[in-house]
């Protein structure tokens, strides 16, 4: 700072090297090794070049091979430039790291990938359920399926056409509902959701939609 | 798109699974890729030396030349390798882009020579990372501020077209441009320098007649003297006066420093003048010559090095404030604490605190006069404890001074603090537009894809070449995926003024008006039906029908509310560019393009039914528009 304050700092006089910033040096020193490319073939889908690619991708961004929350917030807000996608990439989050460790490793990551990319279309009704299932309890509440629907809302942003209104994401929950929950429980259950599902063209045309992406 | 982050692409596409089950409307297709190679090794060949990378990493960065076709006019067919003729030490840098995202800018390395390569290699040089942006910018800075020196020097030639007065204007600030400038630069200063020692000589004591007193020169050679100051006097005028008649803006002149102290230094002589036969002010007249003295500030013109102290001087205000702050308060403290430790000794000094100040100044500084001394053991110890502490006080500060008069003097050539400012604004205008740049990007190609759809119902493949060339892959899949939550949430992403404008336009419409918009209606209706009797669509598969009918008419009520108003408001938001063609295209592109994925789109509504309460129902603030599609529910 200019002009520099008199009389100086007394942390001019101490030993320079210590600094503040304890908070990066923990995820720095710890790092991950993955399972070995065998091991991760024989749980996935994926052949061993894609496990390789994959592996090269993640670990450029990840070097110490953990992605913690914020680093995985920061990521998927990229694709969304419009709009908040941290509430979305929290579900996403915990939909990914299946032993609540607080950070995806890359054995986690894979594994949900070919769940996604690879998997029948039951497991991907399954995955989706989770993701929906915020407590992990077997059941979506309206409560829960509100706030993923908010947190998708949200990543549209404020220039859309038609303007997102505060109750668009209340109406998508009604719809949703309408049609999942059979018996009016007020909760909607894996073998209603997947039931249901399974007798939408739609949404199981659009299951298949991102087989190629790897 | 970061470089690093295309690589989690992937990974958000297959996530966005997580929308399907909520989505009201079909996705759109995946852009397809045409030839799927498994990623493999290239080798670049630069100079001699040889680079690998994936071939993935160069896409990255689809619009350089690494990353595009371009490279394959480097290719050498019987090497398999693609060959540069570059530098391969700046290379390492350009590629290391690729790798990491971020471009690092080396200090040992030529700064035009970089530009140069990243010129090259379709680079822009702002996307410099931000550990090495402000050192890339300063030496750009210093190579900018060196080409402009050498153009001004080549400037200093005299132009054409100037006048006399500008002539002389530039050989007062630059005596080098003429002779005759750099002769007046001497002649002025060689008289300043007489009129100082003038000034000085004149108080000498000159010898005399032993039974005189000693006189000083001035008294003794009065004339002399009286004539070498109206010399002086009389060249300083003339050249003020020059100096204002040339200057270009005079007011601006006669404000400036210097002439405020050539003004100074004249100013005495003329008062004098005026005064000499006045002898009750001849003290103030005394005085007044003290102001000649001024004289030698003249010298500032004539040295770059005086102005540069000056200047340093002006900016380390604070720090010497700070220090006669600091001194003030331990002389009062030392010289109260001196008075009363003297006031018991007999014929001491020290008679009020003001007395001691003098005391306490010459110890603080260890001057050390010894006018006077404390004669008390209390007052020699707090003298001592005094002369120590003001070795403390004012050894301090005096270093943290001269090093900001060597920084000072180096950061001269710079604007420092304005520059800082520049750089935090400039990078968050960068981050600013290239958040902007990967948003705007997907309306673009959201406005081209749709009319390249609208041209031709049928995909051919040098269609989908056209499409692909302008977009690469993953920013074509990176859009997809973006389509895909516009699908979802049923809302489209628009962009700021197009948002305002239909804002706008919302608000135009919330005047009743009694118009029949029936015949509008119908032709637009007209257009949508027409266009979709050409297809072929599947009944909804959902069989819960009347179900759902209750959102439609719903739906519809709101959009009678609508159709009461004037025409004139709902055709540019049903006809405007990107939602029409989305809501008339979207059919056509569906059905021709995937076979996949075959649902009822039903555009704009059926023919309105009035009911009484559509015109109440008017909605205020955005747009209730959401009445266009109704699919699979």
């Amino acid at each position: 700072s200019f002009p520099p304050s008199f009389p100086p700092h007394p942390c001019f006089l101490c030993f320079p090297l210590t600094d503040s910033c304890d908070g990066d040096l923990e995820l720095s020193m710890v790092r991950h090794q993955p399972e070995g490319l065998d091991q991760l073939q024989a749980q996935t889908q994926f052949t061993r070049k894609e496990l390789q690619s994959l592996y090269r991708g993640f670990k450029n961004e990840c070097p110490s091979g953990l992605v913690d929350e914020e680093t995985f917030k920061t990521i998927y807000s990229q694709f969304f430039p419009q709009g908040d996608a941290t509430t979305y990439a929290h579900f996403l989050f915990n939909a990914f790291d299946m032993d609540r460790s607080g950070s995806i490793r890359f054995e986690d990551f894979v594994i949900g990938l070919s769940v996604l990319l690879r998997g029948s279309v039951t497991e991907k009704l399954r995955w989706a359920f989770n993701l929906y299932d915020i407590n992990k309890d077997g059941y979506i509440t309206k409560e829960e399926m509100m706030a993923i629907m908010t947190s998708i809302y949200d990543m549209m942003g404020r220039y859309t056409l038609p303007s997102v209104r505060d109750d668009s994401p209340y109406e998508h929950v009604e719809k949703f509902f309408q049609k999942m929950d059979r018996n009016r429980d007020g909760v909607v259950t894996i073998d209603e959701f997947i039931e249901t599902c399974q007798k939408d063209e739609n949404i199981m045309a659009s299951m298949q939609l991102f087989e190629n992406v790897i | 798109m970061a470089a690093g982050v295309a690589a989690w692409l992937p990974f958000a596409r297959a996530a966005a699974i997580g929308w399907m089950p909520v989505a009201n409307l079909p996705m759109p297709v995946a852009p397809t890729e045409k030839n799927k190679r498994q990623d493999e090794l290239i080798i670049l060949n630069v100079s001699g030396r040889r680079f690998e990378t994936w071939r993935n990493t160069l896409d990255r960065f689809p619009d350089t030349l690494l990353g595009s076709s371009e490279k394959e006019f480097f290719y050498n067919e019987e090497t398999k390798e693609y060959f540069f003729d570059r530098d391969p030490d700046v290379f390492r840098n350009v590629l290391n882009f690729y790798r990491t995202g971020k471009l690092h800018y080396p200090r040992y390395e030529c700064i035009s020579s970089y530009e140069e390569e990243l010129a090259f290699f379709g680079i822009i040089s702002e996307i410099i990372g931000d550990c090495c942006y402000e050192e890339f910018k300063d030496r750009k800075r210093e190579n900018a501020e060196r080409l402009m020196d050498d153009q001004e020097d080549n400037k200093d030639a005299k132009l054409p077209n100037m006048t006399f007065r500008e002539t002389m204007w530039r050989a007062f600030e630059n005596p080098h441009t003429s002779t005759m400038a750099l002769v007046f630069y001497y002649v002025t200063g060689f008289f300043i320098a007489v009129s100082v020692i003038t000034n000085v000589v004149e108080t000498v004591p000159c010898g005399s007649s032993p039974n005189q007193k000693e006189v000083p020169c001035g008294v003794r050679y009065t004339v002399a003297f009286f004539c070498m100051d109206t010399a002086c006097v009389m060249i300083f005028t003339v050249e003020y006066l020059m100096r204002l008649f040339a200057a270009p803006s005079r007011y601006r002149f006669m404000r400036s420093v210097m002439s405020i102290i050539d003004v100074v230094a004249i100013l005495p002589y003329y008062i004098g003048l005026v005064m000499t036969d006045n002898e009750d002010v001849s003290g103030a007249f005394v005085t007044l010559r003290v102001f000649r003295v001024f004289r030698i500030f003249k010298f500032s013109r004539h040295s770059q090095g005086l102005r540069i102290l000056g200047y340093t001087l002006k900016s380390c205000a604070s720090e010497l404030g700070f220090l006669l702050f600091s001194l003030t308060m331990a002389i009062i403290i030392f010289a109260t604490v001196m008075f009363y430790a003297e006031k018991g000794s007999s014929s001491s000094k020290f008679t009020s605190i003001p007395a001691s100040f003098w005391y306490t100044i010459v110890t603080m500084t260890t001057l050390g006069y010894g006018d006077m001394v404390p004669k008390t053991i209390a007052g020699k110890i707090f003298g001592s404890i005094c002369s120590l502490s003001g070795v403390l006080v004012i050894a301090l500060p005096v270093p943290v001074i001269v090093s900001n008069f060597s920084r000072i003097y180096h950061q001269n050539q710079r604007a420092d603090k304005r520059r800082a400012q520049k750089v935090q604004k400039a990078r968050l205008a960068r981050i600013r537009i290239s958040k902007e740049g990967s948003s705007n990007a997907f309306l673009h190609s959201k406005r081209n894809g749709l009319f390249n759809e609208a041209l031709e119902f049928t995909s051919s493949t040098e269609e989908e070449q056209r499409l692909t060339k302008s977009t690469s892959l993953l920013e074509s899949q990176h859009h997809h995926l973006l389509h895909c939550l516009e699908k979802t949430t049923n809302h489209e992403f628009v962009d700021e003024q197009y948002y305002q404008q239909s804002y706008l336009e919302a608000g135009l419409q919330n005047y009743p008006s009694r118009s029949p918009s029936l015949s509008s209606q119908d032709g637009v209706t007209g257009t949508c039906c027409t266009r979709r009797s050409k297809k072929h669509h599947t009944p909804l598969p959902n069989a819960s029908g009347p179900a759902h009918m209750q959102p439609l008419t719903h739906a519809h009520t709101h959009q009678q509310g609508l159709q009461e108003l004037s025409t004139i408001h709902i055709q540019p938001l049903t006809t405007s560019r990107s939602s029409l063609n989305m809501r008339v295209d979207e059919p056509a592109s569906m059905n021709c393009q995937s076979s996949q994925i075959t649902t009822a789109i039903i555009s704009i509504p059926t023919p309105p039914v009035t009911t009484p309460e559509g015109d109440a129902h008017l909605p205020a603030g955005p747009i209730h528009q959401n009445v266009v599609k109704v699919s699979a529910l």
